[in-house]
């Protein structure tokens, strides 16, 4: 496929921008692109282009996953193919409703499907909820110190401690 | 709640020109993404959705210590122009204020927090986004900040979070951290020497993303580039803050490296596009956003090569800021036409560099014409 800006390259990005939930293609070489990249207009802050991401997976006619066309949230009601359409989720039951084709499109646009940051603590926390959040914290403090940010780890250490207290019968 | 004449320079304090770099780093922004348990979000959440998230968000801002005294603006409840203003001052979003004549949503707001440049948009593409906006780079502050605001306001409302993919998002591509931290860099000597490509080129290849800086069309106004972290999933929130600051120190230290070469190579050019870009703002009678955004760039390419002393940062970056045409309409006390709006700019312009910008006249002969060793 040719590059649609100069129809002269082979194109080898390809784009899918959603914008008023209309989805547009866009395939340009990497030149194009470059340039192109300072000549997308002024997306709202919130719509980050899902880019190619979205594209393969609408675009590929034979997917690994299959999804039934009648696959749905049961809590917000949104479809897999809604979400597909619009690039957004509905509600956080949404990451349980389409959860194996989540993580494959997870795993391609972030190299990854395991959160490694800050792991919260609702308002009132469950034991196992505490343990993951201590477990969080003392990754966090490993980083600090590896880092030689002793003011953090400082910090850390002191929350650590607090939630042990909690923790303790 | 009437908007602005009571608090003129709310928000505003990332124009100030403190932090690192600041003649070249205007700002830095980490915002973080958050939404709650229990509710609908983004396209599909409704409006009794809306208004629950936006309640108990009023019911326990006064509990959050930076959310204490804040004000909150409820879009419907904000005129046009009020809501424009909040966009300009980069408080709220296109979407959150309704851009292109929408009317925003019932329970979309923004919580403006008096204390620190913390403000929080509630209802927007997710049920929260927490964002610390501060000047120059000083991209650990603004994550310590948003940071210690996030911690404060989960123990209070119980956000959405799942143990293998973080902190749920409306878009899967905020998905982990919810974290986005974005630097906005004036780059006009990379951009002249052409190196600019290169450099943007880069930033894609460890992780980074671009865009320009807009006016009212699409061109790209003022060399002006937004530098923000690409993934949010899998990395930890120090791990993205510090890469991003990281690699921006670099790019800072290849704009030095290129407005060297232009001296060097350019000297003469240089000096008298910066000078006339000066003459233009100190003069003109009309100028177009994107006219003074270009300008603007020639003048503070300037002040930081200390060919124009006399300006600081901070006449510059408020020159940006109070130029937008809902801040020109809001300073007139009425709507003003394109024609209107491109006069009034020019005699605020003229005004403030009259007041805080006047560059004693330059005598001295262009760098060509000095003799070697003088
Ligand atoms: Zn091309
Ligand atoms: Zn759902």
């Amino acid at each position: 496929m040719k590059c649609d800006n100069c129809g002269e390259v082979e194109a080898v990005i390809h784009l899918t921008q959603i914008e008023n939930n209309e989805m547009t293609a866009c395939h340009l070489c990497e030149q194009c692109a470059a340039a192109k990249g300072l000549e997308t207009p002024p997306a709202p802050a919130s719509s980050f282009p899902l880019q190619e991401f979205l594209a393969q997976m609408g675009g590929e006619p034979a997917r690994q996953d299959p999804a039934p066309v009648d696959e749905k949230c049961g809590f917000c009601g949104l479809t897999f193919q809604g979400f597909r359409e619009a690039g957004r989720l509905g509600c956080p039951h949404c990451y349980t409703a389409f959860e194996g084709h989540l993580r494959g499109l997870l795993g391609r646009i972030h190299n990854s499907t395991q959160h490694v940051g800050k792991v919260y603590l609702p308002p009132d926390p469950t034991a196992s909820q505490l343990e993951r959040r201590l477990e969080g914290l003392r990754g966090q403090l490993r980083r600090a110190v590896d880092s030689e940010d002793f003011e953090r780890a400082a910090e850390l250490r002191d929350e650590i401690r607090s939630l042990e207290a909690e923790t303790l019968p | 709640m009437s908007a602005f004449t009571g608090v003129p320079d709310m928000g505003l304090n990332w124009l100030d020109a403190s932090g690192d770099h600041a003649e070249i780093v205007l700002s830095t922004r980490v915002r973080l993404a958050r939404n709650l348990q229990g509710h609908a979000f983004g396209p599909r959440a409704r409006v009794n959705d809306r208004e629950a998230v936006l309640g108990r968000v009023r019911q326990h801002a006064d509990r959050v210590d930076a959310l204490d005294g804040s004000t909150l603006f409820h879009m419907p409840d904000l005129d046009a122009r009020s809501r424009r203003i909040l966009l300009e001052r980069r408080l709220a979003s296109r979407e959150l204020v309704g851009e292109d004549g929408a009317d925003p949503a019932r329970g979309t707001a923004v919580v403006v927090s008096g204390r620190a440049p913390l403000n929080v948009m509630v209802n927007e593409e997710d049920h929260l986004r927490l964002q610390s906006l501060v000047s120059g780079l000083r991209v650990r502050d603004a994550w310590t900040m948003v940071d210690r605001l996030d911690e404060d306001l989960g123990r209070e409302l119980p956000y959405a979070f799942h143990h293998e993919f973080g902190f749920l998002t409306s878009c899967p591509t905020n998905a982990g951290t919810g974290l986005r931290a974005s630097v906005l860099v004036h780059l006009p000597g990379l951009v002249l020497t052409k190196e600019i490509s290169k450099v943007l080129h880069a930033l894609g290849q460890v992780g980074l993303t671009f865009r320009g800086l807009y006016g009212e069309g699409s061109e790209v106004v003022g060399n002006f580039f937004q530098i923000s972290n690409q993934t949010t999933l899998g990395k930890s929130e120090e791990d993205l803050v510090d890469h991003l600051d990281r690699v921006v120190r670099k790019v800072i230290q290849h704009e030095m490296d290129a407005r060297q070469v232009l001296l060097r190579d350019a000297g003469a050019v240089t000096e008298d596009k910066i000078w006339r870009a000066y003459g233009l703002l100190r003069y003109a009678r009309s100028l177009s956003f994107e006219e003074l955004m270009n300008l603007l760039s020639g003048v503070r390419l300037g002040v930081s090569l200390k060919l124009l002393p006399e300006l600081r940062v901070y006449t510059l970056n408020k020159l940006m800021i109070f130029t937008q045409p809902a801040h020109l309409e809001e300073a007139a006390g009425r709507d003003l036409s394109p024609s209107e709006s491109d006069a009034h700019r020019a005699a605020f312009v003229r005004r403030i560099l009259g007041s805080e910008g006047d560059v004693s006249p330059d005598d001295r002969p262009s760098s060509d014409e000095r003799p070697p060793h003088a």
